[in-house]
């Protein structure tokens, strides 16, 4: 390896991890199948099977939520900020937006239009509270968007029970379902498929090159990165620590706002009782598997939908806990952080290998020049 | 960065496998003796958040299919839910039993309501069931009801009848319009007895957080609160939370009363004398009953209400606490029965 192109040579390293990462995840769960008892060979081949048409389907739906959830936490992360929040914030968001698209103060798609936009406001201000105490007050925002998830997990139910409609005969409840012309389409893949993709699946990608942009291509994302590689070296150029801990917390509540639009506008077109909850902890497993990039990101948010579709086959048809999953995800999780860190200093070793030789072969080379030089 | 990453990592993989440790699996094959009935009916069964094991209503549900299995030698396997999952996971564990031939499918609560009401329009061949919802109208769809507020109006008007302090408790699980409909019943059973009455109600968690119905501690908290209070009989509408209530009862020396079964059997034997009465929600007769149609080759559809005339809700009496007032409470249950006393659905 040492005497590949350091181009190549970044790129192998770089492959390295994940594979190191899905391998060991695999032999680790194989080992816990083992001590269960469970049939291993049957397991993985479920687990690993095809998707069927509808399948594919509920994995890029699922991806789409578990994108934008993952793309909130990341925000946060480049910016050396822990939201934890982000399942308190897409349902205060949902909620929102479910309540005025339901209420269609505006016709049609501009009913849409103005949904989204409270969602990522409902987002970003709850997320703001947390920055807010942490820019000016120093409090952890650790702690204080765990609490503020208890709190949303109150204000929403006192709220969805004030303005609930509940259908005759069900012990359901739910805000006014959104009106048909305000819906997101979704679209099908493959013939006889049941199951449609969210139309939201575009704006989900929208936002991750939207993220990739701000951060990589603009002065606000080289201040924010700059800001969380150093807050030192950021205060020393110039740059307010106080408003970029703030803007970064909103951003990734607006993000968070966005998380739980696919499956309101493209499914349940109402936030109800029985509304999915525990997206924002997903999220941030995600983020880290993804390593923060937009890309890592979409693949950590597809490797996860795949392994949660896979779970009710594993139950049904090999009669495995689908508990297995949820191992699963969490020891690809760990696997990939110990396996980045370890190729990181791998990585660094070869380095200074490399490095150490063309001294040692450079102090010739240079005494040579200079007898050129004198020649 | 990094260090965050770390941080975050380990907090989430403890998280992943602690949620992991949660729930038992519970997959039954079914008794294979050489001389058991067979039938070639397979019957799918799909569990809410909890599953089998859960000492409470998923497994009154599983009781009903074990009793059917037994006697009609019918094949099954069992799918649970899991805590905030998606919509579009209900509706796929129901194609997955429909795909795998697995006819009847038994949807155990009301979650599974709009997941039911679409799957069973994409495979009208396939019959289902559903529990604690009657909101999904289709020919191959039968909805198993109940009505908790006349058994909990029994138990009640049982706590008013018992209680030496005039003060009474009620702590419910997750407060859903279901849980809503126990608390009704309960206060105006107590009412209808003692209209001076002072009712405590509590309930654990707000939706979407159902911990609720599995959080023996919460529960004990909640009703230390009440017995501190000076309320001396706690019912509890809280699923596996109600563990703590009963705890709570036995150490300060009150009452407490169970949910769903006859809770004097099946909870841990140390709280058993603290356990006044049940009120029963016979989800197991539901499930047989219905299973036995099926197996007459009968699949009904359209909703059925288990009510106190079909003996599908109730009272328990084990343990002799309430001997002395059963006279009194099959008086209301009668009254109940002949429409003479109308029982509120909603507080």
């Amino acid at each position: 390896m040492t005497n590949l192109d350091p181009r190549l040579q970044k790129i192998g390293l770089g492959l390295l991890a994940p594979v190191l990462a899905l391998v060991l995840a695999f032999l680790i769960t194989s080992l816990v199948l083992v001590l269960a008892g469970d049939p291993v060979g049957e397991v993985w081949s479920t687990l690993l099977g095809v998707p069927a048409e509808r399948n594919v389907a509920n994995i890029l739906n699922n991806a789409t939520v578990l994108y934008l959830s993952g793309l909130a936490v990341a925000v946060g992360f480049r910016m050396n900020l822990f939201n934890i929040g982000v399942d308190g914030q897409y349902r205060v968001a949902a909620f929102v937006a479910a309540v005025v698209a339901g209420e269609a103060w505006l016709p049609g798609a501009a009913n849409t239009v103005l949904a989204i936009l409270a969602a990522m406001l409902a987002g970003a201000a709850w997320a703001g509270i947390a920055g807010v105490l942490r820019a000016k007050r120093g409090v952890s925002e650790v702690i204080s968007t765990i609490m503020l998830n208890f709190i949303a997990t109150g204000l929403v139910a006192y709220f969805l029970r004030r303005v609930a409609v509940r259908e005759e005969g069900s012990n359901d409840i739910g805000t006014k379902e959104i009106p048909e012309g305000s819906r997101i389409p979704g679209f099908q893949i493959g013939e006889g498929s049941t199951t449609e993709v969210y139309g939201f699946i575009f704006l989900a990608a929208l936002a991750g090159f939207t993220y990739w942009f701000l951060l990589n291509r603009t002065r606000f994302g080289f201040d924010l990165r700059a800001t969380g590689k150093s807050t030192t070296a950021a205060v020393a150029s110039g740059i307010s620590v106080t408003r970029m801990t703030i803007v970064a917390m909103l951003l990734s509540g607006a993000v968070a706002g966005l998380v739980g639009l696919p499956l309101l506008f493209g499914d349940s077109y109402s936030y109800g009782s029985t509304f999915q909850s525990g997206l924002g902890f997903a999220g941030i497993a995600i983020a880290l598997l993804g390593r923060n990039h937009p890309i890592g990101i979409a693949i950590g948010a597809l490797l996860f939908a795949y392994l949660d579709e896979q779970s009710n086959p594993l139950q049904i048809l090999v009669g495995v806990s689908p508990d297995i999953v949820a191992i699963t995800q969490g020891v690809i999780v760990l696997t990939v952080v110990i396996s980045y860190e370890v190729v990181r200093r791998y990585g660094v070793r070869l380095e200074q290998h490399a490095v150490a030789r063309a001294l040692e072969a450079g102090r010739p080379t240079a005494g040579d020049k200079e007898e050129e030089a004198r020649a | 960065m990094r260090k965050t990453a770390r941080f975050a990592a380990v907090a989430m993989a403890a998280a992943l496998t602690l949620s992991a440790c949660g729930s038992d699996e519970g997959t039954d094959e079914g008794t294979d003796n050489g001389d058991a009935p067979t039938s070639d009916i397979k019957v799918g069964m799909a569990y809410d958040v909890g599953g089998r094991g859960d000492q409470s209503f998923n497994d009154s549900a599983a009781a009903g299919l074990d009793q059917a299995i037994d006697e009609f030698g019918m094949e099954s396997q069992e799918s649970e839910a899991e805590d905030g999952e998606a919509e579009s996971a209900r509706e796929e564990r129901l194609r997955t039993f429909a795909d795998a031939g697995y006819d009847p499918i038994i949807a155990v609560g009301f979650a599974y309501a709009a997941s039911i009401g679409k799957v069973a329009e994409e495979y009208p061949d396939v019959h289902f069931a559903i529990i604690d919802d009657s909101s999904v109208e289709a020919d191959n769809v039968a909805s198993l009801v109940f009505a908790e507020e006349q058994g909990s109006f029994l138990v009640g008007a049982a706590a008013a009848l018992k209680t030496e302090t005039d003060q009474i408790g009620f702590v419910g699980g997750v407060e859903t319009p279901l849980i809503q409909k126990f608390e009704a019943g309960y206060v105006a059973g107590a009412e209808s007895v003692n209209p001076d009455i002072e009712v405590d109600v509590t309930y654990l968690t707000q939706v979407p957080d159902f911990s609720g119905f599995a959080d023996p501690a919460k529960g004990k908290t909640a009703a230390e609160g009440m017995f501190d209070n000076g309320a001396d009989i706690v019912y509890h509408a809280a699923g596996g939370s109600g563990g703590g209530v009963f705890e709570a009862a036995s150490e300060s020396g009150n009452w407490a009363i169970g949910v769903d079964s006859d809770q004097y059997n099946t909870a841990d034997p140390s709280v058993q004398d603290s356990i006044l009465t049940s009120m029963l929600k016979n989800v197991n007769v539901a499930v047989y009953e219905y299973l036995s149609q099926v197996n007459d080759g009968d699949f009904p559809s359209g909703v059925t209400t288990y009510d106190l005339e079909v003996d599908g809700v109730g009272y328990s009496t084990s343990g002799g606490f309430v001997d002395d007032i059963v006279e009194q409470l099959d008086e209301l249950k009668q009254q109940i029965i002949d429409g003479e006393i109308s029982v509120p659905t909603a507080p």
